[in-house]
């Protein structure tokens, strides 16, 4: 196998060596747990242990709270209730379970905007990268369907705007949105199917999880300079990386307490900060809320889904040129599912030979504009459809596309990119002076 | 007619949205309840005050058919007596599950259901209004105010007002109420474009509270703002009856996870300084 050359497994006890040459699992561990990693990854590098944490809380508090919920129109919220109430620590169940998906989402969204700036998606890490956006569609369908599940007047009428986007589609969007919803309108059939799939998607992204840390233990991690660890021989590769155990696991591990703090206040002290007011209302099929809008962490991309409205030019002339079959609607179904195709899209999409943003000066404002403008997306997605939120949001779905489909492609052509590092060992040590001579993990007195 | 089922239609729309409510500029007050901020507790006399006034006054037309009558006797809450709760349960009546025929409730019972159709449920009421949203939108200040539920509903019970001087007569068989924001308004006090000049709006609930309503059991002055403040804070508790024992969790936690961290962080020094030095600026 491909890889970093590094100390592999040897069986010693005979036990050992019985059971290695039957089932490997133990080298696997080892291998998994040795991975050399880049010595100078810095603390953006610490959101993948988060969002495997986060990954295990929803599925344990979420297998526990379906032992105690009931997926149907009439019995839904009252069972939301009877959690908070009367099941023992039912309560931090749920608000873990619903906040657990807002910090999930914290954290996949730092991950993606770290492999955005580092150059993480490029070659040849572009199956990691389709892997990983893979995994946040499934993530944002589960979560999606999650917030269904209580019943209330937003889980309701969330579910009714967004199925109509399927309603969208040309032709066959009535038929898909009523084989979606397994009838004319949200109902018994919507949430009995929403909870089926809630929860089968966690299961589904933990194998694209698998999927996605072998990719990269093959190809292994990117790192802040872009620049990739020599694998000439194990003695070279060890000047550029560190076993994963100890060095990454500890630091990982004291990120996560860090972040958990700062969940565990939210959670304990303004739990519904994150949540909709309205959900404490049962879903009532007569009666629409004046605002509806999704979760937060949908909000971006909520933006630009209405960013398109029909007196938009682009829209009027793809209207036009598509005989009228691309309606507004439609167009923003799609412009809401590009978003994310055009990021899928990065690695063909950026040019550059240059990994890291580091090293590219032209590209950091225009990467830094690009968070300003996902923020702004969040922020005008949560405003009503009026003015001067509409220009805004297509003011802002504009760059967003034209940082992918533009921007990328050119700066790779007309920026100078800085000199890199010949490797990492020597950006290393150009950040580090050599450490204390005879300071060593093992057998030192306290200081 | 039509306006009348105009105004029942906004009404049903219980959609207390930060939005709208700012549109239809109510009056809301911040009221300083012991429940907030992350070491807020209830007041166990003031829940118990409240029950009384829901119980004498609320529970005619609304109900509370989340909450079980035995929580009344959970530490965390009113944490009244057993035997005070079992006699509290006999008041209402339900048809049993398993008999078909009517008896007392029991504490296991829940609280009926509400006895007038207009009326909402106010199990959890407080949750699913938001008061204010401060500040800038962010709705940070929760953390120190809460969400502003109990401060909408105190506000709701204390903001009746004379009809404003655009509309003399009001609407037949509502009442103005500046605290109010969905509720109905008469075209005369609309301007050009149809927004509404007044604070807050009509409200088919009478003014329920008034001086000496009930006479409280623990001799406390039972002027208005005092049952609407106990009433609130009651129904506070009711939509979330456990918020003391979460706030307990949430300290113990953060507190372990900031000691946790410590060490994690003392661990990673030590082990990191074998292969890195000081940082070079």
């Amino acid at each position: 196998m491909a890889g970093i050359p590094h100390d592999h497994y040897e069986p010693k006890t005979g036990g050992e060596k019985w059971l290695a040459r039957r089932l490997p699992i133990v080298g696997l561990a080892y291998d998994t747990l040795m991975l050399p990693t880049p010595k100078n990854l810095n603390w953006m590098w610490i959101w993948g242990i988060v969002l495997t944490f986060c990954l295990a809380l929803q599925i344990i508090t979420g297998i526990v709270l379906a032992m105690h919920y009931t997926p149907h129109v009439d019995m839904a919220f009252a069972s939301v209730e009877h959690i908070m109430r009367n099941v023992n620590g039912g309560y931090m169940l749920r608000y873990l379970h619903s906040n657990g998906a807002s910090l999930f989402f914290v954290a996949v969204y730092l991950h993606i905007f770290r492999g955005l700036f580092y150059g993480s998606y490029k070659a040849p890490r572009e199956v990691t990268w389709i892997i990983g956006m893979l995994i946040y569609l499934a993530m944002m369908a589960t979560a999606f369907m999650g917030y269904v599940l209580p019943w209330g007047q937003m889980s309701f009428w969330g579910a009714t705007v967004i199925t109509g986007l399927f309603g969208a589609i040309p032709g066959v969007g009535t038929a898909i949105q009523t084989w979606l919803l397994g009838g004319p309108s949200v109902d018994n059939a919507t949430l009995n199917r929403f909870f089926s799939l809630h929860y089968l998607l966690p299961f589904v992204i933990a194998a694209l999880v698998a999927v996605h840390i072998w990719a990269f233990h093959t190809t292994g991690n990117n790192n802040p300079t872009g620049v990739e660890v020599r694998r000439g021989s194990k003695e070279e590769a060890e000047k550029d990386t560190l076993p994963f155990w100890p060095y990454f696991v500890m630091k990982d591990l004291f990120a996560l307490g860090v972040i958990l703090a700062v969940f565990f206040a939210v959670v304990g002290f303004m739990p519904n900060y994150l949540g909709h007011p309205d959900n404490y209302l049962p879903a009532n099929p007569l009666s629409t809320p004046a605002h509806i809008v999704p979760e937060w962490y949908f909000l971006p991309f909520y933006a630009i889904l209405r960013a398109f409205t029909a007196d938009v030019w682009v829209v009027i002339a793809v209207n036009w040129l598509s005989f009228g079959i691309i309606d507004a609607k439609f167009f923003g179904v799609l412009a809401m599912f590009g978003a994310i195709v055009v990021m899928a899209l990065a690695p063909w999409l950026d040019t550059s030979s240059v990994r890291s943003g580091r090293y590219r000066p032209m590209f950091k404002w225009w990467f830094a504009l690009l968070c300003v403008d996902f923020i702004v997306l969040m922020w005008v997605g949560a405003m009503p459809a009026e003015e001067p939120y509409a220009t805004i949001s297509l003011i802002a779905s504009a760059y967003w596309f034209a940082y992918f489909l533009v921007i990328l492609p050119l700066l790779g052509v007309i920026e100078k990119p800085l000199a890199q590092p010949a490797t990492i060992e020597e950006d290393f040590n150009a950040h580090y002076a050599k450490p204390v001579s005879g300071s060593s993990p093992v057998a030192q007195p306290a200081e | 007619m039509i306006r009348k089922i105009a105004l029942s239609a906004s009404m049903l729309a219980l959609s207390a949205g930060m939005a709208i409510a700012a549109a239809a500029h109510s009056e809301l007050e911040d009221v300083a309840f012991a429940h907030e901020g992350p070491f807020g507790t209830f007041d166990q006399m003031q829940l118990q005050r409240g029950l009384q006034v829901y119980t004498e006054v609320c529970s005619a037309c609304h109900g509370l058919k989340y909450v079980p009558i035995r929580t009344l006797s959970d530490a965390g809450g009113p944490a009244m007596p057993e035997d005070q709760v079992r006699a509290y349960a006999t008041q209402w009546d339900i048809t049993d599950k398993d008999t078909g025929e009517g008896r007392p409730r029991l504490p296991t019972d829940n609280f009926p259901v509400s006895g007038l159709e207009n009326a909402p449920d106010l199990s959890l009421m407080t949750k699913a209004r938001a008061g204010f949203h401060g500040p800038y939108g962010t709705g940070i200040s929760q953390l120190f105010n809460g969400i502003g539920g109990p401060e909408y509903l105190y506000s709701i019970l204390t903001h009746y007002e004379e009809n404003p001087e655009c509309a003399p007569d009001g609407i037949d068989g509502y009442y103005y109420n500046t605290a109010f924001p969905n509720g109905g308004v008469p075209d005369t006090c609309k301007d050009e474009h149809g927004i509404s000049t007044v604070a807050g709006s009509w409200i088919s609930m009478p003014p329920p509270l008034y001086d000496d309503a009930v006479t409280y059991a623990d001799g406390a002055l039972a002027t208005e703002n005092q049952m609407a403040e106990d009433v609130s804070a009651f129904l506070t508790w009711t939509a979330e009856p456990k918020m003391m024992a979460r706030k307990e969790v949430g300290f113990k936690a953060v507190l372990f996870l900031i000691v946790l961290s410590t060490l994690l962080y003392l661990t990673n020094k030590r082990i990191w300084a074998g292969v890195k030095g000081k940082k070079l600026v």
